[in-house]
């Protein structure tokens, strides 16, 4: 169990990146309340979930619009090919945990850091 | 309708076939392309591809389990339109009768006027074979010349510097980008390129390649002369429809499209890159080169394909395009014209992250994200509803 940050730190509506893992994890707050968590790197090409769209459970990939659904990781919308790994969510006395996949992760081809 | 031919395997054509299905069409299906490869993603043939970091089999766009049920009609070219029985002729001398048309047969790379096809060493940037021909010819250490300062021309000379050859680019304009961003905004950038040490000489023309049979420089209109081993010719495109000429369809910088995609003849829709649709903001028909063109108006333009033109065009989302430079992000989503005010509104242009966002009489109509991804994404959301709602 990893933690991520304080429950009051990601209001509804908002994310975290959780770059201290490789590869980073995103962290979800729905507007319904519910907590998710995927790997942050798009399956299609370099960019952070934590970065895009959250509407419902669902998140947009801010550069091509590739959408995931959160619960499951599936994609709801191409050019994304591969789900995103999801990750378990944990809120203990008010820090959200990570719990990690133990299943190998979908990252893009030709990712690399951009902070060249 | 009970036959659509799709002319063009690109994003776009592939997107049209998809959209087709999508919306019940169950009838027989062609896709016709030029190319001899099944649909790929072109963004990264100037960037990963170029690179190395991606192959071939990266760049496809259809899943393992894709099944569109269609006839695939590859490595052959669309040479004419009948309208009298919308029957497509190919270049192989056989045709295509379809109760609708699909027409997405994208752009040509700009050459420059009089160019030597013979010049060895010299490319333009389109298609997966020019990219696999111009890796080929990026070898470290080399001197590499662009002309065109555009995005792909950036991208390309991003690419190389990173290879290690040594690069110069060459702009006719003052700035580079300056149609696209404006000027302020296009000089901005263009300063990354000199930040790592890239040549940027604005505000001149070429006058002529030089060589035997391969180049070795570049004569510019101010007397100057680049040493070359490699020159990337990224001068824009135009849009592929000569083979539509005498068709009836109406034809401008582009298909002439209504803003649903509907051309000028019946059952003939037309999207991607060769389509200029008319945009109701801009109050003219507007061709737009992006990837999220491509992506997002076929689903549009088959409904009006198969509604008989009846289906309600749908509201347009500002254009938006991205381009990865020396390991930054740039993304640019409206329009902008001279007269527009720019403000920047977070970061720091010298600090190589920041907003700006563009506005005419107090409306904004335009922003530019520099590795302000998430910033980015909400003004681009923003755009979406104020020039749509």
């Amino acid at each position: 169990m990893i933690p991520a940050c304080p429950l009051a730190a990601l209001p509804r509506g908002e994310a975290f990146r959780l770059d201290t893992v490789e590869p980073p994890i995103a962290v979800f707050h729905t507007d319904d309340g519910e907590l998710y968590a995927v790997d942050d790197t798009c399956t299609h090409q370099d960019a952070s979930l934590a970065d895009g769209w959250l509407e419902g459970c669902e998140v947009e990939c801010p550069l091509h619009a590739s959408r995931f659904d959160l619960r499951t990781g599936e994609v709801d919308a191409p050019p994304a090919k591969l789900p995103v790994r999801t990750h378990g969510v944990v809120v203990e006395d008010g820090t959200v945990y990570v719990v990690p996949s133990d299943l190998p992760p979908n990252l893009p081809p030709g990712a690399r850091a951009r902070t060249a | 309708m009970r036959s659509v031919a799709v002319i063009g395997a690109s994003l776009a054509g592939l997107y049209a076939a998809r959209a087709l299905r999508d919306q019940g069409f169950d009838g027989t299906l062609t896709i016709v392309g030029s190319e001899r490869h099944r649909p790929y993603d072109r963004p990264p043939l100037s960037k990963e591809f170029l690179a190395g970091r991606m192959t071939e089999a990266d760049l496809a766009l259809e899943t393992d389990d894709e099944d569109l049920a269609a006839e695939w009609r590859l490595g052959v070219r669309a040479s004419g339109l009948d309208p009298r029985d919308r029957r497509v002729l190919l270049a192989d001398g056989t045709s295509i009768a379809a109760d609708g048309v699909v027409v997405a047969t994208g752009a040509t790379a700009r050459t420059l006027p009089g160019d030597s096809p013979t010049l060895e060493g010299v490319h333009t940037l389109r298609t997966l074979d020019d990219a696999s021909a111009l890796r080929a010819d990026l070898v470290p250490g080399r001197r590499l010349v662009v002309i065109g300062a555009g995005f792909i021309g950036a991208e390309v000379a991003s690419t190389a510097c990173e290879l290690g050859l040594g690069v110069t680019i060459v702009e006719t304009a003052p700035a580079p980008l300056a149609r696209a961003l404006g000027g302020e905004m296009g000089t901005a950038l263009g300063a990354l390129h000199e930040e790592r040490g890239v040549g940027l000489i604005c505000g001149v023309a070429v006058q002529a390649l030089t060589g035997g049979d391969r180049v070795d420089g570049v004569l510019l209109a101010d007397g100057q002369r680049l040493d070359a081993d490699v020159v990337l010719v990224g001068i824009g495109a135009r849009p592929e429809i000569g083979w539509l000429e005498g068709s009836g369809v109406e034809l401008g910088d582009g298909v002439l499209c209504d803003s649903g995609g509907g051309t000028s003849l019946p059952g003939v829709v037309a999207v991607g890159d060769c389509a200029a649709w008319f945009d109701p903001g801009l109050g003219r028909h507007h061709r737009v080169e992006h990837w999220t063109g491509a992506v997002q108006r076929p689903a549009a333009a088959t409904a009006t394909l198969l509604s008989g033109g009846s289906a309600p065009a749908p509201p347009q989302a500002p254009p938006y395009l991205w381009s990865d430079q020396y390991g930054m992000r740039i993304q640019f989503a409206g329009h902008t014209l001279p007269g527009d005010t720019v403000t920047v509104e977070e970061g720091d242009v010298a600090a190589r992250s920041f907003l700006a966002v563009y506005r005419r009489e107090d409306r904004p109509v335009a922003v530019l994200g520099v590795d302000q991804v998430r910033q980015f994404t909400r003004w681009r959301r923003r755009l979406a509803t104020v020039n749509t709602g």
